[in-house]
């Protein structure tokens, strides 16, 4: 066996003895490459045996002489142990698998691995992948590549801890040689080494530690779950209590406990090596999901009677639909996804109109099973969002990444907005009592905290600009203003003057008691997404 | 009052709701307009909280003929201020410092230059808002615009009571029936 080494020999002797399937042994070798993992399992087995049978020097001895490490010196001072648990030489084992030609003991079933409770044996072969593969495919999602991530049960940490132990121990003092802990291939990677290609070939497509899709694995082995208790009592302050009722011990938890605790006090707790399990791990969930996507665009909205978000009270619903489900509904459909998470850059209220360009809006899409869509398609799926309703209209409608909200977020200070706005006067006006309005530039507003929103704003007082102002005559009770803002203004309240607490305002302009009985937003000058040839 | 009912005018007021003679003082009546956030809505908390303005109703002895205001004070006892009010912090939503007041909690004390004092009382449970600084500059204000710029107070009733606040209260047909009372006995 090209890969083991003489200084091997005793490290193989001992884990075969105790129980490790043979992967999980060139693991503790420190064997880097990745062929001799992929190699069958019964050739893998046959093979060592054959390596251990080539010593020369074993010819019939028993076995070699293995120095007592720490945990068996501990328990003979106990006495808790009868005679039968030592074999010849001493050797603490939950299993008697040595015979006295030191070949490990033949059966036909293939004992559940003492490390890895199966993952590298069972759960490397063929049904296994045909089962994931299956369920993926099942699951109808769309991808190019994936990535396979694997939930081990806590105690697997626990194991190889304890076979560490013994196998520090072993090297230090046979060979003069410290065993280093980085060099011990870890469990997960071994597996992604088996596991990948076979998934790989299976799927159709590359692993990718970056793709968007991925496909995980829960492994529980319930046999075992107690076997990590003991670190509580050791090492308290690594367990916070539950949150959810979920298990306190976490695979974090539990490997901040592992560096933490002594050798000793491990020994004292845990057996080394560790016991025999009757039973392999169970695979408890299979699941894939897909990183989300983000689309994005701008919205009108011509109803004086939308919400922005669903309207429901004691789950009545209060006013028909919103915008967000009027563009979101489509979105979901064509997409396949599970959820959407709307946002926009700033809102209006249910009976303000967005006329102009529309307002920026992007939504995520949460664990899509579609994800490809060319400029076409959406672009088709801009006209069916804006075929199926009057109320809203969408444009510039693109698939962006998820930086690119930000982009829609920032700098809201500092964007300016225009308005139009129907005001109606107490008092009977001429036009040129209102011809003055247009001649006010950069005018300063001290806004109250309006009281329609103090009920979750904190009292304060704002500083706002109006930038322009531009009056269109009606009649003698009414007359159209246009504005463009500073971000953050309230209008209604600049228009009525909220009980005198927003001031200036057209009311004490104007001199009367002034009112507004529309609002539409002109424009929101926020040039983001960028404009598509529509 | 109003040429149509507005997009949300000041307060989009659908209770006016009346106090009439409080504390068995003839006239001393109060008006709480409480918002009915039916227009906006950004969450269904929104429509559930109903905020209260508290002003003078119409017959308020401060507000007929040749009447005139000489002082408005918020401190109403030697510990309380109603201008000390704290309403500055994290908390939206619970305004832990601001003052809680129940129905016949004082607002402020107005003396008239004929010797008259008067007590504003809350009319409503909940926590105060803010009173109105404007009315202390210019008192006038109080007597022209009673009704808007000459607010008393803002009072933010429980979240639980939103809706039962102004059950204690004469709907604007039974204070009009109350005033047309007066009328006719005097």
């Amino acid at each position: 066996m090209s890969s083991l080494k003489e200084k091997d020999r005793p490290i193989v002797q001992l884990l075969l003895n105790t129980g490790t399937c043979p992967r999980c042994i060139f693991r503790f070798c420190c064997v880097g490459s990745q062929a001799p993992y992929k190699r069958p399992y019964k050739d893998l087995m046959k093979e060592l045996k054959e390596f251990l049978k080539k010593n020369p020097e074993e010819d019939g001895i028993v076995c070699f002489e293995v120095p007592d490490p720490p945990c068996k010196r501990i328990r003979l001072e106990n006495t808790e142990e009868g005679p039968d648990d030592l074999n010849q030489n001493g050797v603490l084992e939950q299993i008697p698998l040595v015979n006295e030609d030191n070949t490990a003991l033949e059966s036909s079933a293939v004992k559940v691995c003492s490390v890895c409770l199966g993952i590298l044996q069972e759960f490397c072969e063929v049904d296994f992948v045909k089962k994931v593969c299956q369920k993926v495919k099942s699951a109808d999602y769309q991808f190019t590549s994936f990535v396979f991530s694997v939930s081990l049960p806590p105690q697997l940490s626990v194991r190889e801890v304890s076979v560490y132990n013994i196998l520090g121990y072993l090297n230090a003092e046979k060979l003069g040689l410290s065993l280093a802990k980085d060099d011990i291939v870890q469990l997960k990677e071994a597996y992604k080494w088996i596991i990948h290609p076979q998934l790989s070939e299976e799927l159709g497509v590359p692993a990718d530690g970056k793709s968007l899709f991925e496909v995980s694995v829960v492994f529980a082995h319930p046999e075992t779950d107690e076997e990590c208790h003991f670190l509580a009592r050791a090492c308290p302050d690594c367990f916070k209590p539950a949150k959810n009722k979920q298990s306190v011990f976490t695979r974090m938890a539990v490997i901040k406990a592992l560096e933490k605790i002594k050798e000793e006090d491990f020994c004292k707790h845990f057996s080394c090596p560790p016991s025999s399990p009757k039973n392999y791990c169970v695979a408890l969930e299979i699941q894939c999901s897909n990183s989300a996507v983000f689309v994005a665009g701008k919205y009108n909205k011509y109803s004086r009677n939308l919400p922005q978000t669903p309207w429901i009270i004691d789950g009545e619903r209060k006013l028909e639909s919103s915008v967000e489900e009027l563009i979101s509904e489509h979105l979901m459909a064509e997409f396949k996804a599970d959820s959407f998470n709307f946002s926009s850059s700033g809102r209006e209220d249910v009976d303000v109109r967005t006329l102009g360009n529309g307002r920026p809006f992007a939504i995520e899409l949460v664990n899509p099973r579609r994800i490809h869509f060319t400029t076409e398609e959406m672009k088709g799926l801009q006209q069916t969002i804006n075929n199926s309703s009057d109320k809203i209209q969408v444009r510039d409608l693109q698939l962006v990444t998820r930086s690119a909200i930000g982009h829609m977020k920032e700098g809201e200070e500092g964007k300016t907005k225009t308005y139009s706005a129907l005001v109606w006067t107490d008092k009977a006006i001429q036009k040129e009592d209102i011809a003055f309005l247009d001649d006010l530039k950069e005018l300063n507003l001290d806004q109250k905290t309006p009281l329609r929103v103090l009920h979750r704003r904190p009292l304060a007082v704002r500083q706002r600009i109006i930038h322009t102002m531009e009056s269109e005559y009606i009649d003698e009770h009414h007359f159209r203003l246009r504005l463009k803002t500073q971000a953050g203004t309230y209008i209604k309240e600049f228009v009525h003057g909220d009980f005198g607490r927003t001031k200036p305002n057209i009311g004490s302009l104007l001199n009367r008691t002034a009112d507004i009985l529309e609002l539409d937003v002109e424009s929101v000058d926020v040039d983001w997404p960028p404009a598509l040839d529509n | 009052r109003r040429a149509a009912v507005a997009v949300g005018g000041a307060v989009a007021v659908t209770a006016v709701c009346a106090f009439a003679d409080v504390k068995g003082r003839p006239r001393e009546d109060f008006c709480v307009l409480q918002h009915s956030n039916r227009r906006i809505q950004y969450s269904n908390y929104d429509s559930s909280y109903r905020i209260c303005v508290i002003t003078l109703a119409e017959a308020h002895p401060l507000l007929q003929n040749g009447k005139a205001i000489k002082s408005i004070n918020y401190q109403i006892s030697a510990n309380c201020s109603r201008l000390q009010n704290k309403v500055s912090g994290k908390s939206k939503r619970v305004w832990p410092g601001a003052q809680f007041l129940t129905e016949f909690a004082p607002l402020c004390r107005i003396s008239s230059s004929d010797g008259e004092e008067y007590t504003i009382y809350s009319c409503i449970r909940g926590r105060l808002i803010e009173v109105n600084e404007n009315i202390l500059n210019n008192p006038s204000i109080l007597q022209e615009k009673p009704s808007t710029e000459g607010y008393i107070a803002v009072v933010l009733p429980k979240f639980e009571e939103s809706k039962s606040i102004t059950q204690g209260l004469l709907t604007q047909k039974e204070y009009e029936e109350v005033l047309l009372k007066r009328l006719n006995s005097s």
